[in-house]
């Protein structure tokens, strides 16, 4: 009868498998758990007026719409100044930089860069953009700042997706005369362009969410109305948010929450588009 | 099979030039050496196979033609290599030139992921061509000429990657024919195919050999021998550098091998 009762093998695989859906769980249940949370305390400060309304007495009433603009602008900003370094260093270091030491010792950096402190960015931003470069406390030095740090994301995600182009593709189009840049151009880059745009807006989306790099270079509390050129000050959901819940006396919880709401619809939504245009990338080029 | 008989005859006509030679060549990678001293004359407008057990160097020496070895790091070529009268391995040869010149097919089918006019249009729009008249022009000749227009001339737009094996390496030849090289290479194209598309681009090789030159590597016996005209056996020394045993007309080769050991081969002795 022994093969008819469970077998210590069987357990073993019974209880691995506990194991991995319990793992699942500690990851997904707190997240799912944060979402509803603040979707449930946040849903009554929406309204028009809050998404489209200027901010007014210290916050407490009025929108948040500035905030939202700013955070957008700052996104914006991030991505402009970022993607193009991060996509160009990541086709020379994996096309045409030579396997040496100072190669390896620039991946390495560039591993590092992603694990230094945001606030250490900040003060960055701070001695090189906002006072040696003189942008002063502006949007511009704001996005500067927080493009540095997405840098690290945006060339590492460049450079795997060029790495991934299989060997074939290259020879292939080598093999008919082709320049080594041509290749890149018009085989490597549009294979490895769902990764970049992947990284790129995944680098966006952290980029929105980021409070203390922008502290210290440009993020205002209040602002009567949107910054007007790149050069002005600016307001950031997150860091709206910050000041909001730590240094508002009297402020409404709704309000705090909302704005926690609104925030997290921004990245999450930045966060779905880019694995939306992952897919129609994809099906688009590999589709029959 | 009418139509390669005639164009066996036709090939009788054709003169006896050298097209490419290699001039005591040697292969490192590194500190090893892939291939040892090979001298060998690869005839104009005929097929020659280069046949040889695995890991004897054939791709090696194939990529030579084309300077595909240059690819990989710390590849380095003593001799000379020569196409028509020029050494390809000389300080001043354009690669990009060269390989114009000398296309390549390869053994896993590699269409781009693209569309099967853009495919084949590639080659040609790199190097200039951008009459959407006369590319299109381009395009249906090579996929004639490969001998694939008509399963493909009604899904010209669609993802080459639908296609079927051997359909995409007939595809991967018309890619090569647009950019009109004087020679192809062939690194085992037919590996991954079955039987059926194996013998159409046997076939299709036969009816191109009467304007290209062709060489191809593959480790089956009956293709050589049903294929080419000329063929050239390696094999490894002990140091496992490929070295060139022997070289002749094909029927020769495979009815009276010269050499023991190509004998021994052919035979299924080893390998």
């Amino acid at each position: 009868m022994a093969a008819l009762t469970i077998s210590r093998r069987e357990l073993t695989q019974r209880t691995a498998f506990s194991l991995l859906v319990l793992a699942t769980a500690i990851v997904t249940v707190p997240v799912l758990f944060i979402i509803i949370y603040i979707v449930v305390n946040g849903a009554g400060a929406l309204s028009w007026e809050f998404l489209t309304q200027a901010p007014s007495q210290a916050g407490k009433a009025g929108g948040i719409f500035p905030a939202i603009v700013g955070t957008f602008y700052l996104m914006l900003g991030t991505i402009i100044f970022s993607l193009p370094v991060g996509v160009l260093a990541g086709i020379y270091l994996t096309e045409y930089a030579r396997a040496n030491w100072l190669t390896r010792l620039i991946n390495m950096a560039i591993l590092n860069l992603a694990g230094v402190p945001s606030i250490v960015y900040g003060l960055f931003g701070l001695g090189l953009f906002v006072l040696a470069m003189k942008f002063g406390m502006s949007l511009l030095a704001a996005s500067l700042t927080l493009a540095c740090q997405a840098l690290a994301m945006t060339i590492t995600t460049s450079r795997e997706a060029v790495i991934a182009v299989p060997r074939e593709y290259r020879e292939g189009s080598l093999a008919i005369g082709t320049t080594k840049w041509q290749t890149i151009r018009h085989v490597i880059l549009p294979q490895a362009l769902p990764g970049v745009i992947t990284g790129a807006i995944l680098a966006m989306s952290r980029a929105a969410g980021e409070t203390a790099p922008i502290l210290v270079v440009g993020a205002a509390f209040i602002l009567p109305g949107l910054p007007t050129s790149p050069f002005d000050q600016f307001m950031a959901l997150p860091y709206h948010l910050y000041t909001a819940a730590a240094h508002v006396p009297g402020m409404s919880k709704v309000t705090i929450w909302g704005i926690a709401l609104v925030l997290l619809v921004v990245v999450l939504s930045f966060n779905s588009l880019a694995v939306f245009i992952r897919i129609r990338v994809r099906q688009r080029r590999f589709g029959s | 099979m009418n139509m390669n008989h005639a164009l066996l005859n036709n090939r009788a006509a054709h003169n006896n030039e050298t097209k490419l030679k290699t001039e005591q060549v040697s292969l490192f990678y590194g500190t090893f050496q892939a291939l040892r001293n090979i001298s060998l004359d690869i005839r104009e407008k005929a097929i020659t196979a280069i046949i040889g057990p695995s890991g004897c160097g054939k791709s090696s020496f194939l990529r030579l033609f084309n300077r595909m070895n240059d690819l990989i790091i710390g590849a380095r070529v003593d001799g000379r290599v020569v196409i028509d009268d020029t050494n390809i391995y000389d300080r001043d040869i354009d690669v990009v030139e060269l390989r114009k010149r000398v296309g390549m097919v390869f053994q896993k089918p590699n269409p781009f992921p693209m569309s099967v006019l853009e495919n084949v249009a590639f080659g040609p729009r790199r190097h200039g061509k951008k009459n959407r008249h006369e590319l299109e022009g381009i395009v249906e000749r090579s996929l004639r000429q490969a001998a694939l227009w008509d399963e493909v001339k009604d899904k010209l737009g669609q993802s080459a990657l639908a296609l079927s094996g051997g359909q995409q390496q007939r595809l991967c030849i018309a890619r090569v024919l647009a950019v009109e090289p004087e020679v192809i290479l062939m690194d085992e194209p037919c590996s991954a195919l079955d039987p059926i598309a194996t013998l159409r681009i046997e076939d299709l090789m036969r009816s191109l050999s009467s304007d290209y030159t062709i060489v191809i590597v593959t480790h089956n016996m009956q293709q050589a021998a049903r294929v080419s005209d000329m063929a050239a056996f390696l094999m490894m020394e002990k140091d496992r550098a490929g070295i060139l045993v022997e070289y002749g007309p094909t029927s020769q080769i495979f009815t009276n091998p010269q050499d023991k050991r190509t004998e021994d081969y052919i035979t299924g002795r080893f390998g």
